[in-house]
């Protein structure tokens, strides 16, 4: 199996100060690869490197065969690597139909936008159902498949979600979950970060734990399920 | 058990939407309770209106029998109210450390002190040891992570001495680990009398630490009872945890 993601011996932070510190992880293409660790172990700025919002100081990043460390995020999209942040990240005055139009907002095609969108809302009725409300006045839940719609507008193969089910509720969870296996069924590769570890690792092929910055264990999903001592260090107490 | 705090027929509207629709829910002292319900119930708006963050169209906030004229945030925390917020809302140009020293309610004349003193410094610092943050005491807090901002947060309400905590999803982004420690600070507090209101998602950490749920539906409780009680009550699982 071909890696759509590599990173290699890579360095980043924010000012001063490194976040990741030399750290390596593979992302196998059509896979769903799970990243967990403690609170400030680099997860969300291994997904920040990738999608070109940070540019690592020291190390590689390949997408496919080709280095993409240094691209614009614009360069990076284009390539077909979408990043869903942490949180609501929809812009609450906007309807929402013009936020996911804003997922093609680097196309200039314009009768391709316009099918893409009338696919999506096809996918997930809530986008024509709700086409004028502000994106703002809908629930937690909602907002978050509104927000997974818009990332796929520009149909990336490679999905990088931070913390998709914050903050929402129970059944809302659920929903997001199923979401990504979807996505990922119809051969999309997705790299996770999830606090709910237990969660994000079950739908996990692969997973990888993240601590100081640097990639100290990668197994199977089920493995580091399984693992007791990752258990204890990262996981809590089984429920 | 008395009612510590009480939220009397409470509405609050934003434009046509009716986020508190004539709420009333009682908080017993001593308690740990749990506010539970979909997103967009009305659960972060219970807690603006009871802390002064936003006014209630209508209904009243009593707290210990008394009504509070006009709440607002400066005195209800004061009162002995502390909250932490669902976007957790540190001071970013603050070191970690000076983050939890300054949630220390003090007098006035304080304000122009240099330092704090090293009693207060020293508890500071067992809080930032005990959430893996103590890394982060002299450094801007603004460098810190979604997760280790919501862990400052929840360490700085520990700094104070309350009588009241309200916790706005504490444990949304936090390891599983961490979430452990909480818990135990919650039990901890809790022994030594300080109530909780917590509204939170992650059910197993509500159930294991709630005495009393109240469940909110558009604006209102649907439920109000024990955590086994509320797990099995058909309208609860219909409009919140079932599928």
């Amino acid at each position: 199996m071909s890696d759509a993601l590599d990173l290699e011996d890579v360095v980043a932070g924010y000012g001063r100060g490194d976040v990741l510190r030399g750290l390596s992880l593979h992302v196998p293409a059509g896979e769903i690869t799970c990243l967990v660790g403690p609170n400030g172990s680099g997860k969300s700025t291994v997904l920040r490197v990738v999608s070109g919002l940070i540019t690592p100081t020291r190390g590689r990043v390949r997408h496919i065969d080709v280095e993409i460390s240094g691209l614009s995020p614009r360069k990076i999209l284009e390539r077909g690597v979408a990043h869903i942040p942490q949180d609501r990240g929809l812009f609450p005055a906007m309807s929402v139909w013009d936020n996911v139009l804003m997922g093609a907002y680097i196309s200039s095609d314009r009768t391709a936008v316009a099918e893409r969108i009338e696919e999506l809302a096809e996918r997930f009725p809530i986008i024509r159902e709700r086409r004028r409300a502000y994106a703002g006045s809908l629930s937690g839940g909602e907002q978050k498949i509104v927000e997974i719609a818009r990332s796929l507008m520009l149909d990336p193969s490679v999905l990088c979600f931070d913390e998709p089910s914050i903050g929402l509720e129970p059944r809302a969870r659920r929903r997001v979950f199923d979401l990504l296996t979807e996505l990922n069924a119809s051969g999309r590769t997705i790299l996770l970060v999830e606090q709910n570890a237990r969660s994000g690792l079950e739908i996990a092929h692969h997973g990888a734990v993240l601590d100081r910055g640097v990639v100290q264990l990668a197994a199977s999903g089920s493995e580091l399920l399984s693992d007791r001592d990752i258990g204890r260090l990262y996981l809590g107490a089984a429920d | 058990m008395s009612a510590l705090l009480s939220v009397q027929v409470a509405s609050k509207s934003f434009g046509g939407i009716r986020a508190l629709d004539g709420c009333s829910f009682d908080v017993q002292e001593g308690s740990v309770t749990g506010l539970i319900g979909p997103n967009g119930s009305g659960k972060t708006t219970a807690f603006n209106v009871i802390t002064g963050y936003e006014r209630a169209d209508s209904g009243r906030v009593v707290l210990r029998g008394r009504p509070v004229t006009r709440p607002d945030p400066c005195r209800m925390y004061r009162l002995g109210l502390a909250r932490t917020f669902q976007q957790s809302r540190i001071l970013p140009g603050l070191t970690a450390l000076e983050n939890i020293v300054v949630a220390r309610s003090q007098p006035w004349y304080r304000l122009f002190a240099q330092r704090a003193p090293a009693g207060e410094t020293q508890r500071a610092f067992e809080l930032l040891a005990e959430f893996n943050l103590v890394d982060y005491a002299n450094r801007p807090a603004g460098v810190l992570s979604y997760g280790q901002r919501k862990l400052l947060e929840f360490a700085a309400v520990l700094m104070d001495q309350p009588s009241l905590v309200l916790l706005d999803e504490p444990t949304a982004g936090i390891n599983p680990v961490m979430k452990e420690a909480m818990e135990a600070h919650v039990r901890s507090r809790n022994e030594k009398g300080v109530t909780f209101l917590i509204v939170e998602h992650e059910m197993q950490f509500v159930m294991r630490l709630c005495d009393q749920i109240v469940v909110l539906d558009r604006g209102r409780p649907i439920a109000c009872d024990t955590p086994e009680a509320v797990q099995d009550d058909p309208r609860v699982l219909d409009a919140y945890l079932g599928d």
